[in-house]
């Protein structure tokens, strides 16, 4: 089960199984999305299932996650998402009512997010092979051939941005799912990160890398671009935006927020000179009202994520394995 | 009769003033010959008149230097030759394979006679000292150990050093780091900010001190923060600006008087006190010891340790301190400073000034903590004074590296019959810890000019170094589970080799099925183990946190139990918020972010968080160590009952633990009885479940490992009821047994399965 857990199973997964197999130059750069150059034109292409469990929770509901998750992550490559596909597989018996709801939910996101969807299957599986429903959607968008964003790219002296406070979405699937109530509602950040992107593009700031810190989180996403990059990256636990009720829950629950999933935060990387005017540009957004800057890219420690911590030590924050086992005695 | 013999010594025979040793027998008795270096030890010819060689052979073991240690001695006749003189054979390259390092030690009798005497040429310099004592491990770069391959290298021998150095006869023959006022290091006393501050450095730090302030010192494997143990407001300053709320901190004391007049002093107690190793011993406190509260805040224990280093000594002879506190130099549970830079980079708003000098420490090595209980010395931590001295192993092992676990971490090579377990190295979660993890490693590899082959590391997918075992190329990397590694540990250093029943006890460890293992009965040898009984499983609600918040475990195992500590109206839940208990119990009953657990930590976590010791830990066991503490009321014999689920393995089951605990409770029960009846029942179950274990499988030798085992109560206790059973009981003095023993037992494991002639 850990495999699809965005943490070190599977990078594992993808390193000794499908690069190997489908190997090319395209795939090998792993990153969200592909960069295709297709008579001049320069494209961006990716796809993602989403098989959340519960199927509606406080925010949003898998239709809009589906839309949401595939086009922040073509905007996260630099890229204006243009259209979409979307197949469904759906488990026999499943509730009308529920697919009408959860369409209109994706054709609302589609429009919010400036995309169309344009091609679609459907799959109906026997009972109990499928939990209600799962949705993939794919999706293309074009990218000025100049940009050149990837997760190889930071460097020392480098500064972390992030557009808003974390966890908030693991937190409200969590808390649906096993039917707890926390003191405060909270709610999924699933929203399309299109127009963020498109103001930070516009600030002509030297950005190196965005991520969509989805599965695995803040955490997981740092750790791919030190590897990626062969650098170190150092966060400050104090600068890291965390909603009150999400600390709570987080500590209730034992998980450390920097490894819960969010849908509409955004993490980039970018020359220090220009960190000041980018934070401005992310901060004037409505969706990026919360950003902070959060850390910066070390070349010592090359490959490894560390905090220092709001007691001043400084701890390794590695690719998630097995939680929630402790490591601690 | 006239003879020639050839005398083989192998063990730590190097840098420990053994060749003049040699020498100066040869010269007394009127022999001629040579003494050298060989890969193995120390060869030595002597030739002369047959009694006199027999007497010579007498005085070379029992008048041994202070610090050698010899492993075999071989004897063999070889023909005479010619000439009348005796010499000292300098070491050569490669010569030095196999012999042994010294550890650092504290300053001699000799060296502080001569640095407390105002007529000596050494009166008051701080870096005293000779063959018999002085720094060693942690002044090494490379081998052999000569003053090239040390940190005194920066520093030239004036021509009375080096006339020392050079003579046979004086007591600072080849001494290494040989030195005095006119050549050798410096003191220097400095500000927060690293700027020098004028006057005479050991009076500046002892004006600063007696005025309260927190003088960082620089001493043999690191800094210590030192504060004035006598004045609480100083000691209270310390914790605040280390973050270290409410472990207890080690204070050094003149003497054994003084040591006394604090905490009940047993003859062992002083012995070890008072050790060239000179650990910080743990001894029962007096109550009116006259030292403040924080010094060691709930602890019915105190750690207390004697100077060690020249300047400690000049500290407390000009300073007239009762008692100082001496804390590894760090933030939190990071790794202990040794750098000048690092030390005043790190420890910026700790420390408010530095007695620092200019000799550099090569390798951190915090202080070693021992604990004696009734004849039995317990390792707690295993570091300097004893690092790099190895544990004898069974020979013809290949070699091998292990990583340890991931909590008071230490790695362990092995070489031949030596295992070298490294010093204590921390909580590998901290960058710096983990930097020097590798470092711990190099450093083995360097010394030992040895590169295993074969790397053993823990079963746990998520520990950093099973992460940095898993990485490593070209190398064979065997996987060894926690518990079975605690117990081959055991087996290692009691030289056990065929199978045992293994009493596992702990707080955490990554189990074969996945879940959270610490309360284990195995049948294990060092190629294998069967699980024969373990504590029933519980949730752990919150995982990790439930370690932090005790509590968290008490409504697990009341849950597990059929009790609703919800209904039950419980007085120790008093502090806990209602919604934060009813989600908590929420996440037991249903398995929310709960691993299954049969820890024994955790079980005594539930029974001092259910009695109302504690709710919430700040250091590891915290919770446990107060249960065990309150464990005083000697005059009860009542105990509590388990019931124990017969069967392949065993399961010791809790509930009825738990119910008669909460019947006690509404009696109104004392702490100190429920804690008594718990231990016994607890110990008569284990007892029972052994005794039963051994009559079926006929296995009479069982061996005791596992952080609870710092329990005494429990290991006395136990090994008290398995003797009474006819068994054989073994247990842990060489290396701890929590977790910074854990790398000799996966060494040794490794070792068997990586043993590619055996079949
Ligand atoms: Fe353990
Ligand atoms: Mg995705
Ligand atoms: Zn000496
Ligand atoms: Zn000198």
């Amino acid at each position: 089960m850990g495999h699809g857990g965005g943490g070190r199973l599977s990078a594992d997964l993808f390193r000794n199984v499908f690069l190997p197999a489908f190997g090319n130059s395209i795939l090998g750069r792993a990153d969200d999305q592909a960069f295709l150059e297709i008579g001049g034109a320069r494209l961006a292409f990716t796809t993602d299932s989403f098989v959340v469990k519960p199927l509606f929770f406080r925010g949003g509901d898998i239709g809009s996650l589906a839309v949401h998750g595939t086009v922040n992550d073509l905007a996260v490559g630099g890229a204006t998402p243009l259209f979409l596909s979307a197949a469904f597989i759906l488990e026999e018996g499943f509730p009308l009512e529920c697919l009408r709801r959860i369409v209109s939910s994706m054709r609302e996101a589609a429009q919010r997010a400036s995309v169309q969807i344009v091609t679609g299957d459907t799959k109906v599986v026997e009972k109990g092979s499928c939990d209600g429903m799962f949705i993939n959607t794919a999706g293309i968008g074009i990218v000025d051939t100049h940009l050149h964003l990837s997760a190889d790219q930071a460097r020392p002296g480098d500064v972390v941005l992030l557009s808003g406070p974390i966890g908030d979405h693991g937190i409200a699937i969590l808390a649906e799912r096993e039917g707890l109530s926390f003191e405060a509602d909270i709610v999924s950040d699933t929203a399309p990160l299109h127009s963020l992107v498109a103001d930070l593009l516009a600030t002509g700031a030297t950005i190196r890398c965005m991520r969509d810190p989805t599965r695995g989180g803040v955490a997981s996403s740092c750790n791919e671009i030190a590897q990626t990059s062969g650098v170190g990256i150092q966060l400050e636990e104090k600068a890291i935006p965390l909603r009150e009720e999400v600390r709570g829950a987080c500590e209730l629950l034992g998980l450390d927020p920097l490894y819960i999933a969010n849908e509409g935060k955004l993490l980039a990387i970018c020359a220090p000179e220009d960190a000041e005017r980018l934070l401005a540009a992310m901060q004037r957004h409505p969706q990026g009202a919360g950003a902070s800057r959060i850390g910066s890219i070390t070349s010592a420690n090359s490959g490894l994520l560390t905090m220092r911590t709001a007691l001043g030590a400084t701890r390794i924050v590695d690719m998630l394995a097995n939680d929630p086992l402790p490591r601690i005695c | 009769m006239k003879a020639r013999k050839r005398i083989s010594v192998s063990g730590i025979v190097q840098g420990v003033g053994f060749r003049p040793h040699v020498y100066r027998l040869a010269y007394r008795y009127g022999l001629s010959g040579h003494v050298r270096n060989t890969v193995a030890g120390v060869t030595i010819e002597v030739q002369g008149p047959d009694d006199t060689l027999g007497r010579f052979l007498r005085s070379l073991e029992s008048e041994a230097p202070p610090l050698a240690r010899i492993a075999s001695l071989s004897v063999e006749e070889v023909a005479c030759l010619p000439g009348t003189d005796f010499t000292i054979h300098r070491s050569e390259a490669g010569e030095h394979a196999d012999t042994l390092i010294a550890p650092d030690i504290a300053t001699c009798a000799d060296c502080l006679r001569e640095l407390l005497d105002p007529a000596d040429r050494r009166y008051g310099y701080p870096f005293i000292n000779c063959t018999n004592c002085g720094p060693r491990f942690t002044i090494l770069k490379r081998i052999p150990y000569d003053r090239p391959n040390t940190s005194m290298a920066a520093f030239g021998m004036c021509a009375q050093c080096q006339a020392e150095y050079d003579d046979p006869f004086s007591r600072r023959f080849h001494a290494q780091p040989n030195a005095c006022w006119n050549c050798g290091p410096q003191l220097a006393f400095l500000d927060a900010e690293g700027n020098a501050v004028g006057g005479d450095p050991l009076a500046q730090t002892i004006d600063f001190l007696k005025a309260g302030w927190i003088v960082a010192i620089k001493g043999l494997g690191g800094f210590h923060l030192c504060v004035d143990a006598t004045q609480s407001a100083a000691v209270e300053e310390l914790r605040r600006c280390k973050r270290r709320f409410e472990k207890p901190l080690a204070v050094m004391v003149p003497d054994v008087a003084q040591a006394d007049s604090l905490c009940v002093v047993s003859e062992a107690d002083r012995a070890l006190l008072e050790s060239p190793q000179r650990p910080i011993v743990l001894m029962r406190a007096r109550s009116c010891s006259g030292l403040p509260e924080s010094i060691a805040p709930r602890s019915p224990d105190l750690g207390i340790f004697l100077p060690y280093t020249p300047i400690q000594h000049l500290l407390f002879a000009r300073g007239s301190f009762a008692a100082l506190v001496m804390t590894s130099a760090n933030l939190c549970e990071e790794p202990i400073c040794i750098e000048n830079d690092e030390a005043i980079d790190r420890l910026r708003g700790i420390a408010d000034y530095f007695l620092s000098h200019d000799r550099e420490i090569l390798l951190r090595c915090d202080d070693s903590v021992v604990r004696n209980f009734q004849g039995r010395t317990t390792m707690l931590r295993r570091s300097r004074g004893f690092v790099p001295v190895p544990v004898t192993i069974e020979r013809g092992l290949p070699g091998v590296l292990a990583v340890g676990g991931e909590l008071k971490s230490a790695v362990c090579m092995t070489k031949g019959e030596h295992a070298f377990v490294g010093q204590h190295i921390g909580d590998l979660e901290s960058l710096a810890a983990y930097q020097f993890f590798q470092e711990s490693i190099a450093h083995l590899e360097n010394i030992l000019e040895w590169k295993p082959s074969l790397i053993a590391h823990d079963l746990h997918p998520g520990y950093l170094s099973t992460q940095w075992a898993t990485q490593q190329q070209d190398v064979r990397t065997i996987p060894v589970q926690h518990h079975h590694a605690h117990i081959a540990s055991c087996m290692a250093e009691n030289q056990l080799a065929g199978r045992v029943i293994g009493v596992a006890l702990d707080g955490t460890g990554y189990g074969t099925d996945g879940q959270v293992w610490g309360g284990e009965i195995l049948i294990a040898d060092f190629r294998g183990f069967e699980r024969a009984a373990h504590l029933n499983y519980v949730p752990m609600p919150g995982g990790a946190q439930a370690i932090r918040e005790p509590w968290r475990m008490a409504v697990a195992y009341l849950d597990h139990a059929g009790g609703n500590c919800l209904e039950e109206g419980l007085p120790f839940l008093g502090s806990i918020p209602a919604g934060h208990l009813e989600m908590v119990r929420r996440m037991a009953v249903q398995r929310i972010r709960s691993p299954l657990t049969s820890s024994c930590g955790r079980l005594f976590d539930a029974v001092a968080a259910l009695i109302g010791l504690r709710t919430e830990v700040s250091f590891e066991a915290q919770a446990a160590i107060e249960l065990e503490a309150c464990c005083q009321d000697r005059m009860e014999d009542g105990e509590y009952c388990f019931f124990v689920q017969e069967g392949e393995c065993r399961a010791i089951g809790t509930a009825s633990l738990f119910e008669q605990i909460l019947a006690d409770l509404k009696h109104g029960v004392s702490q100190a009885t429920i804690s008594r009846r718990f231990h016994r029942g607890l110990l008569s179950t284990l007892a029972d479940v052994i005794h039963r274990i051994s009559l079926s499988t006929g296995i009479q030798d069982v061996c005791l490992s596992g952080g609870c085992f710092l329990n005494t109560h429990l290991t006395v206790g136990l090994d008290r009821l398995l003797r009474t059973e006819g068994l054989k009981v073994y247990t842990q003095s060489q290396v701890p047994c929590g977790d910074g023993g854990l790398s000799l037992g996966q060494a040794a494991i490794a070792g068997h399965l990586g043993d590619v002639s055996w079949r």
